[in-house]
């Protein structure tokens, strides 16, 4: 099990490096100057722009700026700073994140537990009645794009019935996220709905299940034990890599209900072109994602001792 | 319909209770599985009966039914699709088709056992052996976790898994193919069930280990004075522990026999296609007879006797008049016990 | 040959022993295609969305056909407030005018093109480069998948939408080809990895060993024997993933980071929609509707496929 989880880390290393180098190359080498957009239409003269390059460290080589990037996010924990403010990014970030993270989690566990059981209801009657209905559920969730399920949960429940508030707050309390967290983990519940059914319905009729049920155990041992293990192993890996994704996809939600997380930090950024706070961020998030898909190899490894032993 | 009659002197059922008669008795069985392409009739009327501590087998193709009755039994027929409209099943007299659930799970695994072929798949990935095996005590027995392990590695013990205590938190995929049979045998033994049903146990096996899980098997089977059906299509595995003979074609039985017999002198053409499609050594050089065609499609099986397009003597009776499963007797008219023949022309088969 | 329950579930006994007849019937032996095209036809998924499918593409081709109004010239007499005139189906005004005084209805047919054009290029584009990614990286194995899994991993690595908002960003003019050019450019890696799964399993596949023991070569191992088996889940994820895309671009274009005016798109006349949200509904209304429709269309067509081609998941 450690070398295990030994090799997972070494693995993920040269991963960490390629999706940042990607990343950089994607802001930096793209068309647009995060300097030349300080100053917005009006323009600065030439030498102002060279001299706040120099000092930026932009005149330098693409690679010599990567080097120096990542080493300070290494050695310091130095994620840059933002050009406008001045401000490190971390401290940008720190305001944001804990908001983004909160939503995210709710999301994160209304896509688990309504997810998957769904996915149960359906997958234990496969082909009926409670099957097609959820069928038909999680296909219009997943065809309405997250912006048009944000704003029809707001027109009916923030304008019409009047039991939200259209606009969260500053303190982005749990209550008042509840709303958009729901909007945010919709797309993913009805993958995860989707995922268990089908795992379900396939292990159902697996050879070691028509052995559970030879052996005369109760049904609830069956389907407890011996099924939502197996059925559980992909479902997993998909939860893994989907926090990230959550935390990446909160732009759009949060600027529908007006949260203060990271969303609004990324539009501007964005907007701005200003490149070290996009790197920060999606360093931030592809940290994330390895994180949790660590996590689900070593679920992995421990609900399937076939990877384990392997 | 003729059932298989009794051809040993049986000891009697070992569970102490009022009922006489076979263990287990299959009487006009249907089976039948609705696909997107019509019905398949998997199995048309069969009957046999077990006694305790005698071993009957099935034997026949793939889709002859004879799987298919077996699940029937155990009560693990995937329905829907599958669908048994006529029949009964009785186990001690009791008809197991009008069970509620719960009185069938009571059954399973404790009164009847099955040991599937493939055990690799049979066992499920995740949990380790000691688990799966010690789950029997814990379900039916209520005995604690501690308990149920020390008894787990006492069935592995007793179907001779090397260094038992060991391998009990093992992994059905450390174990090599015959010892995860083993291991399904140790299974389906956990409770001392009255009737085994072993559904090809040893068809996923090498050649040499194939003997070994058998005569474990005939063994315990001695030991427990248990009931078996062993579900196969290979003879050679038949003769040396079966008491008795079924031979299924496409969902009935054609040719029921004491084991012996059937081997001198078959009374159905495809049993005796059966028996001289077998290697023989002092037939060396030969060419070997083959049954000719294919097995049925159960979508539409042919008319009359469903053995008569592959059949060397079939007649034109044949490809009208489906043919009952009637008694076998010598020329002179004497009854052959146990002996029965679906064939319009047995006497021919048997004594021409 | 050992019987056939060997691994198969208990019910699929008579099916196999029903199939093997059949060639012997003269009757034809059906291919796993054949065989989920009959499923297809009977399947109400796929006749509903192939129905919405070459609607959609008709408006796509000629939009002329269902309005006669521009959807680009705004005449300020057509006041937003004023409500759609539902009863008038067709007309300029069945679906209300916008803050410009264009019609609705107008847009949200013009706005089918950028969308089915969206999808469908990003998707075959994606196809195209993931399957070959996949492939290659699957057959060879070794240090070549090392390496293209490697890559893929990279990519994978980043999130979609932020990762597409930050290569859009640099262009300042972004035309159809920009946005599909950045959601292909992250969106490969899903089909290389089903590819690449598909190919390990059917390399070792029997048939496949046999083509090689015959001296087939590479190519045609894989042109010929791999990749018409390995398609099959591919082209599942792909039809879905269509859906998923037109989904992106809306969004992106709702975010402003996407296609922008002149582009007729679904997602710049729902955000354009948002500030009136409270007087004006139908602005955003009815391009969602389309939008919803559109998306829900590919992706049932992906369900159905998927359902004819994998028995095994009903």
């Amino acid at each position: 099990m450690g070398r295990y989880v030994a090799r997972r880390l070494l693995q993920m290393i040269p991963v960490f490096i390629g999706t940042t180098l990607l990343i950089f190359l994607m802001v930096y080498t793209l068309p647009g100057d995060p300097v030349r957009g300080l100053f917005g239409d009006k323009g600065a003269d030439p030498a102002t722009l060279a001299a706040m390059r120099h000092q930026l460290g932009l005149d330098q080589p693409i690679l010599q700026q990567y080097w120096n990037y990542m080493s300070g996010i290494v050695l310091h924990g130095d994620f840059g700073t933002q050009i406008a403010s001045g401000r490190p990014v971390t401290d940008v970030l720190g305001d944001a994140f804990p908001v983004t993270l909160r939503l995210a989690a709710m999301a994160f566990l209304i896509e688990i537990v309504l997810g998957i059981g769904l996915g149960m209801v359906a997958g234990l009657r496969a082909g009926r009645l409670a099957d097609n209905v959820v069928l038909v559920f999680t296909l219009l969730i997943i065809s309405i794009p997250v912006f048009v399920l944000g704003f029809i949960i707001k027109s009916v429940f923030a304008f019409q019935l009047n039991w939200i508030a259209p606009n969260v707050s500053n303190e982005a309390t749990w209550s008042e996220l509840m709303a958009p967290a729901i909007v945010l983990g919709s797309l993913s519940l009805a993958y995860v709905a989707r995922l268990t059914r089908t795992t379900m319905a396939e292990n159902l009729r697996s050879d070691y299940m028509r052995t559970a049920v030879a052996k005369g155990l109760p049904k609830r041992r069956i389907i407890g034990v011996h099924l939502m293990r197996n059925s559980l192993i992909p479902v997993i890996t998909f939860l893994g890599t989907d926090l990230g994704a959550l935390m990446g996809g909160a732009v759009v939600t949060e600027g529908l209900f007006n949260v203060k997380g990271i969303g609004g930090t990324i539009m501007e950024s964005i907007v701005r072109r200003e490149g070290t706070t996009m790197v920060g961020l999606v360093t931030i998030l592809v940290l994330v994602y390895l994180f949790m898909s660590l996590i689900v190899d070593l679920l992995y490894a421990v609900l399937d001792p076939r990877i384990r032993y392997a | 319909m003729t059932t298989i009659d009794k051809t040993a002197e049986v000891p009697s059922a070992r569970s102490g209770d009022d009922h006489v008669g076979p263990l287990l008795e299959v009487r006009d069985l249907h089976v039948e599985f609705h696909t997107r392409d019509g019905v398949a009739k998997a199995v048309n009327g069969v009957n046999y009966s077990v006694n305790a501590g005698e071993t009957l087998a099935v034997l026949g193709e793939s889709g002859s039914g004879k799987s298919v009755t077996a699940q029937a039994i155990m009560g693990i027929l995937d329905m829907p699709p599958g669908k048994i409209p006529q029949g009964e099943i009785f186990f001690r007299g009791q008809d197991m088709l009008k069970m509620s659930y719960e009185e069938r799970r009571q059954i399973r695994g404790q009164k009847i056992a099955m040991i599937f072929q493939d055990a690799l798949s049979s066992l499920n990935p995740v949990l380790t052996v000691g688990y799966q095996l010690g789950e029997m005590f814990r379900v039916h027995q209520g005995l604690s976790k501690k308990d149920a392990k020390a008894k787990a590695i006492d069935l592995m013990d007793q179907v001779k898994i090397p260094a038992a205590a060991a391998r009990v938190s093992d992994y059905p995929h450390q174990f090599s193919g015959g010892m995860r049979q083993r291991i399904m045998i140790a299974m389906a033994l956990a409770l001392e069930p009255d009737l085994i049903i072993a559904d090809e146990p040893t068809t996923a096996l090498d050649v040499t280990v194939q003997a070994q899980v058998m005569d474990l098997l005939a063994e315990l089977q001695r030991e427990y004075n248990m009931g078996l059906i062993l579900i196969t299509h290979d003879l050679g595995v038949v003769a040396d522990v079966a008491d008795k003979i079924a031979v299924m074609y496409a969902g009935r039985i054609v040719e029921t026999a004491p084991v012996h017999e059937i081997y001198k002198r078959p009374a159905h053409p495809y049993t005796k296609g059966l028996l001289e499609s077998i290697p023989r050594l002092d037939q060396k050089g030969q060419e070997l007879f083959a049954i000719k065609g294919l097995p049925p499609n159960l979508l539409r099986v042919p008319t009359g006797c469903a053995f008569n397009p592959r059949c060397t003597m079939a007649q034109d009776i044949c490809r009208t008049d489906i043919p009952a499963l009637s008694p076998v007797t010598e020329q002179d008219g004497t009854e052959l016990v146990g002996r029965g023949s679906a064939c319009h022309f047995w006497k021919e088969t048997i004594h021409g | 040959m050992p019987d056939a329950i060997k691994t198969a579930p208990a019910t699929e006994d008579p099916k196999t022993a029903a199939a093997e007849p059949v060639a012997v019937k003269a009757e034809k032996a059906r291919s796993l295609w054949g065989d989920a095209w009959i499923d297809l036809r009977s399947n109400w998924y796929f006749i509903i969305s192939s129905v919405l499918i070459v609607i959609l593409l008709v408006m796509t081709a000629f939009p002329g056909l269902f309005t006669g109004a521009s959807p680009t010239k705004g005449d300020l007499v057509h006041h937003f407030l004023s409500k759609p005139e539902l009863s008038k189906v067709g007309s300029p005004e069945w679906l209300g005018y916008d803050l410009q005084g264009r019609s609705v209805y107008a847009r949200t047919i013009y706005g089918t093109r950028a969308s089915v054009i969206v999808g469908i290029s990003v998707t075959t584009l994606v196809t195209v480069f993931g399957g070959l990614i996949g492939m290659l990286g699957g057959y060879f194995g070794g240090k070549v998948d090392a390496l293209l899994s490697g890559f893929t991993n990279i990519f994978l690595g980043l999130p979609f939408l932020l990762g597409s908002m930050v290569v859009l960003q640099a262009f300042a003019d972004r035309t159809v080809w920009v946005v599909i050019l950045a959601l292909a450019f992250l969106g490969w890696t899903q089909i290389a990895r089903v590819m690449r799964g598909a190919v390990i399993t059917i390399k070792q596949a029997d048939y496949v060993q046999a083509a090689r023991a015959l001296g087939a070569g590479t190519s045609r191992i894989l042109f010929r024997h791999i990749l018409p088996n390995a398609m099959a889940p591919v082209i599942v994820v792909a039809t879905i993933s269509l859906g998923v895309y037109i989904s992106a671009e809306a969004t992106l274009s709702y975010l402003g980071l996407g296609l922008a005016d002149p582009t007729i798109s679904w997602g710049i006349d729902i955000s354009g929609g948002l500030s009136q949200i409270r007087v004006a509904q139908h602005v955003l209304l009815y391009p969602s509707i389309m939008l919803s429709i559109t998306v829900l269309a590919f992706i049932m067509l992906g369900e159905a496929v998927r359902n004819a081609l994998d028995p095994k998941s009903r």
